[in-house]
């Protein structure tokens, strides 16, 4: 190992950096290598067929697609929230924002009958919905309620803290050169909140893509309709396809980081445009 | 002052806050709410008589001994790897914090996976542990192991932010004065941190006993042994017993209301606002 | 169920505080058994295991306990391969204990170790519909009807639901004409029916029943009996159809595990006590068909005689696996659209 080039002349570093390296690399990193070496005895061809059946590529298209579709459905609604909470002050204000944190501190599996009680067709939701044509309940509009809930607080606990920072003169300045309050709001606050927003979706997005307690219950698991990629994994489990089920696992983890990557570079790229 | 054009009108903000209110009603709320009045449908009694039952009894017991056992396990990494990040400079300094986070965009049912594939009878390690007699997966290791694996990054991720804001001078005086490093943690770094560090614990354990995905594929499913809350609660279900379920998860969901008023506290006393994720 | 055991607050309290505080494991039994079984049976072996325990008490002197595990049959039959300690498995199909034989856990003749195919009681499957059958179904060609919808469990996991699928199957073969393609069309056409798809028969019960979705509920008869029992005798009609097939849900020693724990003999009593009379009487009273001919004839008038087919039927269960259920086979097919 290299010498650190210490910023200070404290103790501890080769043990802590020790324990460090060696609990990641025991609990997170050979695990996860190992899940990347084990599709290939299925071959190239073989992992590339078990990846690209018809099911497969419709559970990935209904993770990846309703996880964005939720996620970018949080912009709003976290940017609602978060707004509220930071620039207006109203009764029982400090126990809604405590409230915002409940999907992150709810186990996903209580979170998952709950929102299934709620919008089963007989549930106290789902029974107002049901007149008006809307199932939610056992169909993907179920699994997009489900992430939307998980990922509420990704969004709205990005944004507060910007809308915080945000220097209140740039409005006024708009607002006295005789901008509308739209105009303000469309032309500085906006693209003042744009960074945060995409850091926002990306988590949001990250967390739902392999949700898995949340929407199971919920979803109705219909092949090709409503199954999402978590399930099929562990389908293939029970069918005993370890290298499917690890190979289906490897594409889902390889979209993500790709999902991330890109995510960051964007938001370097507005970061440095600003 | 501000003008008027600088701030929505005052019906605006009315209705935005109704609109708020709508929406965290709707989502958060009531799910609670739909959980605790399924738990009472039938009475006090009905639900008490779960949680006497002896199998609920292992699993909210196996649940406290698997929170026990990886929540000390990841604090005492997050506090090492807050030290060394936040404390020195060195090579791949930036890669090691996004390694950290790396477990959090990773599906639950992937993190129980890599144990199966590992452990497992047909896994890397899997002939060698069975003529060993060593039981990993179905058994109490196995439940530890993916608990560890999706609580990994939470004490670390909030302990490094924190530690990176301070300043090391008083810790670098302590030590020119002549105190030995434990010393020098635990009585000037350990004071500073004592409330971030509460709090990254406290949503750790939140997790880890909360967790249903990771722990659900290497869990076996046996009843009074490997059967962890969430799990119970999914068996319940399956057993018809409706209030036995909900009373479950109830106390499950009683749980993210205490850990939720802790943080606020917590907030409140550390004066700093923040996501939990 | 035991929703209104009268317990008091205070002592449920303090059992509680009490036994999550002391002593783990349950009453220390120097023997535990494992019974790794399929979904609908949690209610059965609950009654089995203690007049077993017993009985094995008066006969041996020898204090055991058993412990329970419960879910889809092949998913649990996976948990076995994956090194779960399951002294017996007690499954939905052979094939499922065929994949633990295959693999040396179980020797390959476990199938005549016991009477009757190693089965102590069969089942078939049946409509559970709703009180006074609205949408008037009685035979596999009314699943078709356009305002039905059909609850039915995911073949790949669920042991039970492998058993409607081919009892479907076994209708559309037996149709004037029928040719290999009209059975797959027949199959296509009724997956379009089922609006969710559960993991394991249990789960579909509930969707059913407790979710009230569907008009049907393709069921085990057990399954059927049970939720009409659970949930109120007229909120449910059981539909017995033209024709269904004869389910011989298996059980078996795991060899491997009692070896190793020194259990073989008790496991191999407690399979044995399965096909004594008074297990065969809980059997039936449970919504089983026993295989006992004294048993069977005094529940004759609850099992109604219908014409069942036979895993022999399709060739044994390594066929039927292989053309419906296994990759690209006949369930995959039909979910493909545009064909």
């Amino acid at each position: 190992m290299t010498l650190p080039s210490r910023r200070s002349a404290l103790p501890g570093f080769s043990l802590t950096l020790g324990i460090t390296v060696v609990w990641l690399s025991l609990i997170v990193l050979l695990p996860l290598t190992l899940l990347a070496l084990r599709p290939w005895t299925l071959g190239l061809e073989g992992v590339w067929h078990s990846v690209t059946e018809p099911r497969v590529l419709a559970a990935l298209r209904l993770s990846f697609g309703i996880a964005a579709l939720a996620a970018a459905v949080n912009m709003p609604l976290g940017l609602l929230v978060a707004w509220v909470m930071v620039r207006y002050r109203f009764p029982l204000r400090n126990l809604a924002d405590s409230l915002i944190d409940m999907p992150l501190a709810l186990p996903t599996a209580v979170a998952g009958i709950a929102l299934t009680a709620l919008f089963a067709p007989r549930g106290w939701i789902g029974a107002l919905l049901l007149p008006l044509g809307i199932r939610v309940a056992y169909t993907p509009l179920g699994i997009f309620v489900a992430l939307v809930f998980v990922g509420l607080p990704f969004m709205v606990r990005t944004l507060e803290p910007v809308i915080m920072d945000m220097p209140r003169d740039a409005e006024e300045a708009a607002a006295t050169l005789g901008a509308t309050r739209r105009q303000t709001l469309l032309r500085v606050v906006l693209p003042a909140l744009t960074p945060a927003l995409l850091a926002g979706f990306g988590a949001a997005f990250g967390r739902g893509i392999g949700e898995y307690g949340s929407v199971i219950f919920i979803a109705g698991n219909m092949p090709m309709v409503s199954e999402i990629a978590p399930l099929l994994i562990l389908i293939r489990l029970e069918q005993l396809n370890y290298a499917g089920a690890a190979a289906l696992a490897l594409v889902m983890l390889l979209a993500s980081f790709a999902v991330f990557l890109g995510l960051n570079v964007l938001r370097a790229r507005l970061r440095s445009r600003a | 002052m501000t003008t008027s054009a600088a701030q929505e009108t005052a019906g605006t903000r009315v209705m935005l806050i109704l609109l708020t209110a709508a929406l965290l009603i709707v989502l958060l709320v009531l799910p609670l709410v739909v959980v605790l009045a399924e738990a009472f449908r039938k009475g006090i009694p009905a639900a008490l008589a779960t949680l006497s039952d002896p199998d609920s009894l292992t699993a909210i017991r196996l649940t406290l001994i698997v929170a026990a056992i990886s929540v000390p396990l990841n604090t005492v990494f997050g506090v090492s790897a807050a030290w060394c990040i936040s404390r020195f400079r060195f090579p791949g300094r930036g890669a090691l914090v996004t390694l950290i986070e790396l477990p959090f965009s990773v599906s639950p049912v992937i993190s129980g996976l890599v144990w199966v594939l590992l452990f497992g009878i047909n896994g890397w390690l899997g002939s060698f542990l069975d003529k060993a007699g060593v039981q990993i997966i179905f058994a109490l290791p196995g439940l530890i192991l993916a608990t560890v694996f999706v609580t990994f990054p939470f004490v670390a991720r909030t302990l490094i932010p924190l530690m990176q804001e301070q300043d090391a001078s008083e810790e670098e005086a302590a030590i020119t004065l002549g105190a030995t490093g434990w010393q020098t943690f635990s009585r000037v770094t350990l004071p500073n941190i004592r409330w971030g560090l509460i709090y990254g614990v406290l949503l750790c354990n939140a997790r880890a006993m909360g967790e249903f995905g990771a722990v659900a594929v290497v869990s076996g499913h046996i009843r009074g042994q490997t059967m962890t809350m969430p799990l119970q609660v999914e068996a319940l279900f399956n057993d018809y017993d409706w209030v036995g379920a909900f009373t479950m998860a109830g106390l499950l969901a009683l749980l993210a209301l205490a850990t939720l008023a802790v943080k606020a506290a917590l907030e409140w006393r550390i004066g700093r606002r923040g996501g939990m994720h | 169920m035991p929703a209104s055991r009268p317990v008091s607050r205070r002592t449920a309290l303090a059992a509680t505080l009490g036994l999550i505080a002391a002593s783990p494991r349950r009453a220390a039994a120097a023997t535990t058994l494992l019974n790794v079984s399929y979904d609908p049976t949690r209610e059965l072996y609950r009654a089995i295991n203690p007049v077993f325990i017993a009985a094995w008490k008066a006969k041996s002197g020898q204090e055991i306990s058993i412990n329970q595990s419960h879910g889809g049959s092949g998913a649990q039959s996976r948990a076995v391969l994956e090194g779960l300690q399951a002294d017996v498995v007690t499954l939905a199909l052979a094939a499922d204990i065929d994949a633990l034989a295959k693999r040396g856990l179980i020797a390959a003749n476990w199938q005549t170790r016991l009477p009757d195919n190693a089965a102590p009681y069969t089942s078939t499957i049946v409509f559970l519909v709703r009180a006074g059958n609205p949408k008037r179904v009685h035979d596999w060609a009314d699943l078709l009807k356009p305002d039905v919808a059909v609850i039915t469990p995911n073949p790949k996991t669920s042991g039970g639901a492998r058993w409607n699928f081919l009892a479907a199957v076994t209708w559309a073969q037996r149709q004037p004409g029928a040719t290999e393609a009209s059975v797959e069309e027949y199959t296509r056409r009724l997956i379009r029916q089922v609006p969710v798809l559960d993991t394991g028969a249990r789960g579909a019960t509930n969707s059913f029943v407790q979710r009230e979705l569907g008009d049907v509920l393709l069921a085990w008869e057990n399954e059927a009996w049970l939720a009409r029992q659970e949930f109120g005798g007229g909120a449910y009609e059981i539909v017995y159809p033209s024709v269904s097939v004869l389910a011989e849900p298996s059980v078996s020693v795991v060899d491997s595990v009692v070896g190793k724990k020194g259990t073989h003999d008790v496991a191999t009593a407690y399979l044995e006590f399965l096909y004594t009379k008074p297990a065969q009487e809980i059997i039936a009273k449970n919504f089983y068909r026993p295989r006992d001919a004294a048993v069977a004839k005094q529940y004759a008038e609850r099992y109604p005689a219908l014409p069942m087919a036979t895993i022999e039927d399709f060739g044994g269960w390594d066929r039927a696996q292989a053309k419906y259920f296994a990759d690209g086979g006949l369930f995959d097919r039909i979910f493909i659209p545009g064909k």
